[in-house]
């Protein structure tokens, strides 16, 4: 008999006495199930985040702030600045002109639907070119805003995750009142999360005189970026920093992402451990109750190695279906779940839904996998050293 | 008590067993301290607001600022002893990741309205005397070993002073300690005047208002008349008490209670299956023996109570240890570097883990025990 029928048969005894002991295996395969699950959704948040900020932001875009700020809050510009880095050389043009939106950003307190507690939700002044520099920007409902009027359109997720962003209603901007005129998506782009109105009216409301704090502009071409950087950082009439719009935000994203994931690293880990016992406790049961049958095997002829691996086959078996069953509800459990953070670079809201991706499915099947391998490890060795004259004797 | 030994040797049977279960316990245990301990940081500074502060901010948003004259006028509203304010400096010392939080501050009122700041009566006296002194708590004097008579530099991404310099360089004169476990020593502050005379722009504005009222149980009143204090001004407010304005703050980042509570529940599910199913195979394997116990007179009550001591020794010895090991990894500090600052152990969930491994012990136990009571004397006998 070769080794491989040899390694089939003692698998299959193994998996037709699985009935036998279905307390310990139920309590295995949940724990590595439980384990898997926690780590996939967990991180599906962390990666939904970073989704957010990061998706549809093209590598022709570029951002540009005053230097030493690390976000728009804290920039600043005057109109002078903005119309000097709108004609840099790079920056795509049509003909009403340079493909450059000045902004201003800002943030109002709006409650959140979900605990109805206040949140720093981003409001953002644009120039008209600002619905040409982001790509996919399109109103879903209502209208744009008129120009010069004071009226805002509210991003999906802020219309979402906020309340009182329903078209028609108004929100109050110290002691105006702005109806919402529209709700405008992105592609799952940041600025869905944004309330958008006219630049010069934010101006006004917030005395910002004529004032922006950043220049978002389209480029020629990705290759354009280091031809309009450079005109910039070489005009001492600006002390400025420009980046890829793409770079930006997976920068501002950085630290949150970085927060979420370590703290699903390890509990995830720890979780791996406990499972780990369990496995391992699973599989030395089942060993000690398999003793005289392997120990009968052995003395029919039947290899060390063949009981290794059917041993090995076993466990794996089992953690590939907790694997499956916990990435499965994780998948269900979270997968598009919306909800908004706080992101401390920005000190603004970024509404997002979870993401349970391809890549953290097969992160979390390696982790089950791993846990299979090391609980089996050890009770298949056991198994195959086993003095067969003495386990035959407890007959 | 007397047959303790029975339980103890019925535990030594099969000490791998044991010891596996031992330690999947434990790591529960350690989890449990973990997410206690995370969901303190992100949400505890709720316990330590003080009940008879009010916070006071711009309407609108906290970015936006309120004029330095506010104070008076809310000092002349009934029910306030004392409003004093603070300013967002947006500093970074060396390195962005560095964060801390850094405040110009009006020294004598800040520290009338902070009692949870400990200062020396020297370091105070030495703070009122120089014009550019400032204070730092003793977390972030001890990351960057910070000591008396040093001078710090510390960048603002705000303010910038008349020469266009972002940088302020600050004398450190004094080392603040918190008065509880809860108190956040990582902030830095300086002196308001010194700010004033030096930044550019938003000359005579402040972030926000810290407000003592003279009767905590009126808190909400006088919060409500400050508010009409300055309506329909160019900068309307909006007052809370500390505690709702923390609480608030919290819920920006979402809702940690539930997210904690969700991974604990999987956490303690997984744990109680596998812990549960080794009581019941422990029982199992022992029939034969419990039949002879029972045998030679030990009533059901006892068999009972023998089983639920073995599982509860075993939860509560998994969980005592995983609760130490929990605790001597958290007095370690933040594993995040620096985004929470307040990473402590809270001495009520040690309470709450030390009560829940002694439920978790019942729970595993309390099935197989009542497995025995079925069990005929006669049938256990002859599986001997």
């Amino acid at each position: 008999m070769n080794w491989l029928s040899q390694i089939a048969s003692i698998t299959r005894f193994g998996l037709m006495s699985i009935p036998q002991r279905r307390g310990a295996v139920a309590a295995t395969v949940i724990g590595i199930a439980g384990v898997v699950a926690v780590l996939v959704g967990v991180l599906s948040m962390a990666a939904g985040f970073r989704q957010a900020m990061t998706v549809s932001s093209s590598p022709d875009t570029a951002i540009v702030l005053r230097s030493g700020a690390d976000s728009e809050m804290v920039s600043g510009f005057s109109r002078e600045q903005t119309q000097i880095i709108a004609d840099s050389p790079g920056v795509a043009r049509t003909a009403q002109g340079p493909l450059s939106s000045a902004e201003l950003f800002v943030i109002i307190n709006l409650p959140k639907r979900s605990t109805g507690t206040d949140a720093n939700v981003p409001l953002r002044g644009v120039e008209a070119s600002a619905l040409l520099v982001r790509d996919n920007l399109r109103i879903i409902q209502g209208r744009m805003f008129d120009w010069g009027k004071d009226e805002v359109v509210v991003g999906s997720g802020a219309a979402r995750e906020f309340a009182g962003l329903d078209v028609g209603s108004s929100i109050k901007v110290g002691r105006y009142e702005w109806p919402v005129v529209g709700v405008f998506s992105a592609n799952g782009a940041i600025c869905e999360s944004e309330i958008w109105t006219d630049a010069k009216v934010l101006q006004a409301a917030y005395h910002r005189g004529d004032s922006f704090q950043s220049v978002r502009a389209k480029l020629t071409s990705p290759d354009a970026f280091q031809k309009f950087k450079d005109s910039l950082t070489s005009n001492p009439q600006l002390t400025v920093t420009a980046s890829r719009q793409s770079e930006y935000y997976a920068q501002q994203s950085e630290a949150m992402t970085r927060l979420i994931t370590s703290l699903g690293f390890s509990i995830a880990f720890l979780m791996a451990i406990g499972a780990v016992f369990g496995a391992l406790n699973t599989m030395y049961s089942t060993v000690a109750a398999r003793t005289r049958e392997i120990a009968t095997l052995r003395a029919l002829g039947f290899g060390g190695g063949a009981v290794v691996v059917s041993l090995m086959i076993e466990s794996l078996l089992l953690a590939l279906l907790g694997g499956v069953a916990g990435a499965s509800l994780a998948y269900f459990a979270f997968n598009g779940y919306h909800t908004s953070t706080m992101n401390f670079q920005s000190f603004s809201q970024v509404a997002f839904a979870f993401r349970v991706t391809p890549q953290l499915l097969l992160q979390g099947m390696s982790w089950a996998m791993a846990i299979g391998l090391i609980g089996g490890l050890l009770p298949a060795i056991r198994a195959a050293r086993l003095p067969i004259a003495a386990a035959l004797r407890e007959l | 008590m007397k047959y303790f030994h029975l339980v103890w040797s019925n535990l030594k049977r099969k000490k791998l067993r044991t010891l596996l279960t031992v330690l999947s316990v434990l790591v529960a245990f350690v989890l449990f301290g973990f997410l206690s301990s995370i969901k303190q940081a992100l949400t505890g500074g709720v316990q330590m607001a003080g009940a008879d502060r009010l916070v006071v901010r711009h309407r609108v948003s906290i970015i936006q600022l309120l004029p330095e004259s506010y104070k008076a006028r809310m000092e002349r509203i009934p029910g306030v002893l004392l409003a004093t304010h603070q300013t967002w400096f947006g500093g970074i010392y060396q390195d962005p990741k560095n964060f801390f939080m850094q405040s110009p501050v009006v020294p004598e009122e800040f520290l009338e309205i902070s009692p949870d700041f400990i200062l020396s009566p020297e370091q105070k006296k030495a703070w009122m005397q120089t014009r550019t002194g400032a204070i730092v708590g003793r977390k972030t004097a001890d990351k960057f070993h910070w000591k008396i008579g040093d001078k710090v530099p510390i960048q603002s991404s705000i303010w910038s002073q008349a020469n266009g310099n972002r940088t302020w360089e600050f004398d450190i004169v004094g080392i603040f300690d918190g008065k509880e476990k809860g108190t956040d020593t990582t902030p830095l502050f300086f002196r308001y005047d010194y700010f004033e005379e030096a930044r550019v722009g938003g000359k005579g504005m402040v972030g926000w208002y810290t407000i003592r009222v003279k009767d905590p149980g009126q808190a909400a009143e006088t919060a409500k008349l400050v508010d009409k204090e300055f309506e329909n001004s160019d900068a309307e407010t909006k007052t809370e008490p500390e505690g709702a304005f923390v609480q608030a703050w919290a819920s920006q980042i979402g809702n940690i209670e539930l997210m904690v509570v969700a991974i604990l529940g999987a956490v303690f599910f997984t744990i109680l299956l596998v812990a549960g199913n080794t009581m019941s195979q422990a029982v199992r394997e022992r029939a034969g023996e419990l039949g002879v116990l029972k045998a030679i007179g030990f009533t059901n009550a006892q068999v009972v109570a023998l089983i639920l001591v073995e599982s509860c020794l075993l939860s509560v010895l998994g969980g005592g240890l995983g609760l130490g090991l929990a605790w001597l990894l958290i007095s370690r500090g933040d594993p995040t570097g620096g985004l929470l600052p307040l990473f402590f152990f809270p001495g009520r969930d040690l309470l709450i883990g030390a009560g829940l491994s002694l439920a978790l012990g019942l729970a595993t136990g309390i099935f197989p025990a009542l497995q025995t009571l079925r069990l005929r004397v006669a049938d256990a006998l002859r599986r001997m």
